[in-house]
């Protein structure tokens, strides 16, 4: 049982209390927000008890925002300037938008401003990204949950597609950034709807989670034991979901009624009907479609069931095609999977579960709320990882959703760390110069399954400088490329021959750097300065009233890994910081931070290494070595650790010789 | 124990190529329970950190040493061996080499003819000869310890994985194109 206590505004909540956290599904049609209260996960309704909100967002001429219901109702009226779907810009290039939607360009009434890394869109509020509008449904979403808890966020989990790149989720966690959030884990969304599902079944084996939403579509197989989901692989498409439903409705309804090219305004009338229509259809053989157009034409249509299954046949057996990947990506037959969750409201189309059901070869699993899982794994994640312990702990293994490696010689991708790597990942591989005397090397990060650069998404580029002068193939030049929790990339190059040393660590953010995230911080706390500062005083003091909080209850459980002296230190360090805290200097109780930060080192690995020990502790001798002498070797199965393809293998500086580095 | 220490002491199991695969499981759980990030949410950003790097650590290990062939490679590297580096190990090797090939063009072939029952009946054929090559290298390891034998037979291994994993491409190819063709599209 989980009690909330409600600290006054300002007031930090003492280190016993539970702390508020919520989960945040932001979806491409809906984003919902849900709470762990008194040990059940509930989605937060509205003022009007609407538990969704509708991921719409539309600028005024004024700079203010209106999201959800009350923007959609401007839909059709004000297209150009109420934005759906965003999510399906994040992180993405106008071009990959062109490419993605070529053949619906009637649908987007935006105008769209190419700008390196994501693409933008022109409102009568200014030139917003992606990042911005969808800042501004986690702020409503924010809103609504503090309304509901009555105090402040402690943090939030956020989840995306599983299928998402390093771009799409770097642009999400800088939508939470700016709308103020602190973000616990980026959770994939399969995998949240899992641990609700999981735990509210006591489920166990082998799982599918399938997930069609409105703008994207998951796969992902997991296996489930006490206290473990375990995602062993996960696939889907980034950009499929309702909407190219609607599309393809839509493009029936223009062949149909022989349409003249539509204004933003009929088109967007025009897809709102089809939606209804395609939703209607989940219950009914037919669907009337009545549209009077602003032209003074009127559309009058009757869409049948199976009209409508067979133009969207192939979008189906496109989602097909990714569960039969990832089966056997995770080695497994459809028959081993024991049971396959339904999620996402796509799913409530009668063709996209007769479909699956055949896949699988059983019925899908549909008694849970599609819409409202995914929000539901995620607070109650959210509440996991605040420390809200509710007795019962579970431990989330998941992987990455597509390969991470680097450009070599000739435009081919070098896989560093392959797609269905387990998270977090590290992993470094050698290279040398081309040239004698090359002094820099030009790094390239992509993501994707492709041989050839070109067709995988570039994440960064950058260069390392200051190798020494020496002679083509002598450099050892090591990069480092390290997945996080969130399945964020970041990539770090050395260059480590005989006493030099040169270093340069890359986040690949999408698009935005940091100081445009500063900016719009700094533009959303609008008019007055004074704010963004205040604001940027206080996140200072609640991280650091949570450093403080974290160290002294590490202190608590394990002061005897601790000399005296060091103790002292440390308290000294504290003691320090708490008083800054209390004044309103940012840069010193940043300062101070980093001192404790940097005093507890040490203790941090002796805890860490406690830690281990004790989990190998829990084994007797005799049975592992028992196991180790009777176990027959595992069946083989492929391995990508290494390929040689036709000739013998190169030698390890054949390979790195050969392997190359664009000089500059 | 710290972040360098080798894969089998972070498991701590026997430095050998025969291994209880639930045991290894069991232990994987068991560290990722102790060091995963979930595990530090809350905790001051050095533990935060460390728990990131321990977390990454015990999924390379757990990679490398359940796929037999990566851990064969991890054994002989440990024993300063790297069956990558031993150049020219494989060109003596003149019938296996050619055999290879033959596998190869037998691939090629069944790819261009569109055959799956071809390539199903090759990569079962495969499958058999892999798996007597793993019986043998466990032998060479566990039983004889000839590494210089083991370099050898997990070379081969090499060439033969890569192979199946061609064939499990053209099949996976060859059923998506199959897929689209039905889904009339
Ligand atoms: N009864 C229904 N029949 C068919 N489609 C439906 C039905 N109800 C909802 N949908 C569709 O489901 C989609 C929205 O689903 P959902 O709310 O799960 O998506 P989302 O979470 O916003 O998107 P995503 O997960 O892709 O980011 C819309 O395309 C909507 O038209
Ligand atoms: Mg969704």
């Amino acid at each position: 049982m989980t009690l909330f206590q409600i600290s006054e505004p300002g007031e930090s909540a003492a280190p016993h209390e539970a702390r508020l956290a919520a989960g945040i599904d932001l979806g491409t049609t809906n984003s919902l927000v849900a709470t762990v209260k008194s040990g059940m996960a509930t989605v937060l309704n509205d003022e009007q008890g609407r538990p969704l909100l509708p991921s719409i967002v539309r600028y005024l001429p004024d700079g203010t925002a209106q999201v959800g219901y009350e923007a959609g109702d401007w839909q059709a009226k004000d297209p150009r300037n109420t934005i759906v779907s965003v999510k399906r810009f994040m992180g993405r290039g106008v071009r990959d938008i062109a490419y993605g939607e070529a053949l619906h360009g009637e649908m987007l009434p935006y105008e769209f401003v190419d700008a390196p890394g994501m693409a933008r869109l022109r409102t009568c509020a200014g030139v917003k990204s992606p990042v911005e509008i969808s800042a501004e449904i986690l702020k409503a979403a924010r809103a609504r949950a503090e309304a509901h808890l009555g105090g402040e966020l402690a943090g939030v989990v956020i989840t995306v597609p599983a299928y998402f790149d390093d771009a799409q989720r770097q642009a999400t966690r800088d939508a939470a950034r700016l709308a103020g959030l602190n973000v616990f884990r980026l959770l994939n969304e399969p995998t949240a709807a899992a641990i609700a599902y999981g735990l509210d079944n006591a489920a166990e084996g082998i799982y599918a989670v399938y997930d069609l939403g409105g703008g994207t579509f998951d796969i992902s197989i997991l296996k489930l034991s006490r206290g473990v989901f375990e995602v062993l692989a996960t696939g889907g498409d980034s950009a499929l979901g309702g909407d190219d439903f609607d599309q393809r409705i839509f493009c029936w309804v223009l062949e149909e009624a022989r349409l003249p090219p539509l204004s933003s305004e009929d088109a967007r009338l025009i897809m709102v009907r089809v939606r209804e229509a395609k939703e209607f259809l989940s219950r009914h053989d037919k669907a009337p479609i009545t549209v009077k157009l602003s032209s003074g034409l009127t559309v009058d249509l009757t869409l049948d069931a199976r009209t409508f299954a067979t133009i969207t046949e192939n979008l189906v057996a496109r989602t097909l095609r990714a569960v039969k990947k990832a089966l056997r990506d995770a080695k497994l037959l459809p028959e081993e999977v024991k049971g396959v969750v339904m999620v996402g409201g796509s799913t409530r189309m009668p063709q996209v579960q007769r479909a699956v059901a055949g896949a699988f070869g059983r019925q899908p699993l549909n008694n849970l709320d599609p819409d409202k899982v995914v929000a539901l794994g995620a607070a109650i994640q959210a509440n996991l990882l605040v420390g809200n312990r509710t007795g019962e702990d579970w431990l989330l293994l998941d992987v990455i959703p597509l390969s991470l490696g680097l450009e070599t010689m000739g435009g081919l991708t070098e896989k560093i760390i392959p797609r269905n790597a387990a998270i977090p990942a590290a992993r470094a591989q050698e290279f040398t110069t081309f040239r004698d005397g090359q002094a820099a090397m030009s790094i390239h990060v992509v993501q994707g399954e492709r041989e050839m650069v070109a067709d995988c998404r570039s994440l960064a580029r950058f260069e390392l400088k200051g190798i020494p002068p020496m002679v083509a193939g002598a450099a050892r030049i090591r990069v480092t490329f390290q997945v996080d929790a969130d399945g964020l990339l970041s990539v770090r190059a050395r260059e480590e021959t005989a006493g030099v040393e040169a270093e340069v660590t890359v986040k690949p953010s999408y698009g935005l750097s940091d100081d445009e995230i500063a900016a719009m911080l700094k533009d959303s706390a609008a008019h007055a300065r004074e704010d963004a500062q205040r604001r940027a005083l206080k996140e200072a003091q609640v991280e650091a009233q949570r450093l403080i909080e974290a160290t002294e209850a590490a202190l608590r459980e394990d002061v005897r890994l601790l000399a005296a002296e060091e103790i002292a230190r440390i308290e000294t360090a504290i003691a320090r910081l708490q008083t800054l805290i209390l004044g309103d200097n940012r840069r010193e109780i940043t300062l101070a931070m980093d001192d404790l930060a940097y005093e507890t080192q040490e203790f941090a690995r002796r805890r860490m290494d406690q830690g281990i020990q004790r989990a190998l502790a829990g084994k007797r001798v005799e049975e592992l070595a028992r196991g180790a002498a009777s176990a027959p070797p595992m069946p083989a199965e492929p391995s990508g650790a290494f390929a040689p393809s036709g000739l013998p293998a190169p030698s390890a500086s054949e390979a790195s010789a050969s392997r190359p580095e664009k000089t500059t | 124990m710290d972040l360098t220490c080798d894969f089998f002491t972070l498991f701590r199991l026997a430095p050998r190529f025969r291994l209880d695969v639930a045991a290894l499981a069991a232990r994987y759980l068991e560290l990722q329970n102790s060091v995963h990030p979930d595990r530090f949410a809350q905790a001051g950003q050095a533990e935060r950190r460390l728990s990131m790097q321990w977390a990454a650590r015990v999924n390379e290990a757990y990679r490398t040493l359940k796929e037999p062939l990566a851990r064969a490679q991890y054994l002989l590297r440990l024993a300063g061996r790297d069956p990558e580096a031993a150049s020219g190990a494989l060109a003596e090797d003149t019938d296996f080499l050619m055999q290879q090939m033959e596998w190869r063009e037998e691939v090629r072939q069944a790819r261009q003819e569109r055959s799956m029952a071809a390539l199903r009946e090759l990569r079962q054929r495969l499958a058999r000869e892999v798996q007597a090559q793993y019986e043998a290298l466990a032998a060479r390891f566990d039983d004889e310890h000839d590494l210089a034998a083991a370099v050898g037979q997990t070379r081969r291994l090499m060439f033969q994985e890569k192979l199946r994993a061609e064939i499990d491409d053209a099949l996976a190819f060859l059923e998506d194109a199959e897929d689209a063709e039905n889904a009339g599209a």
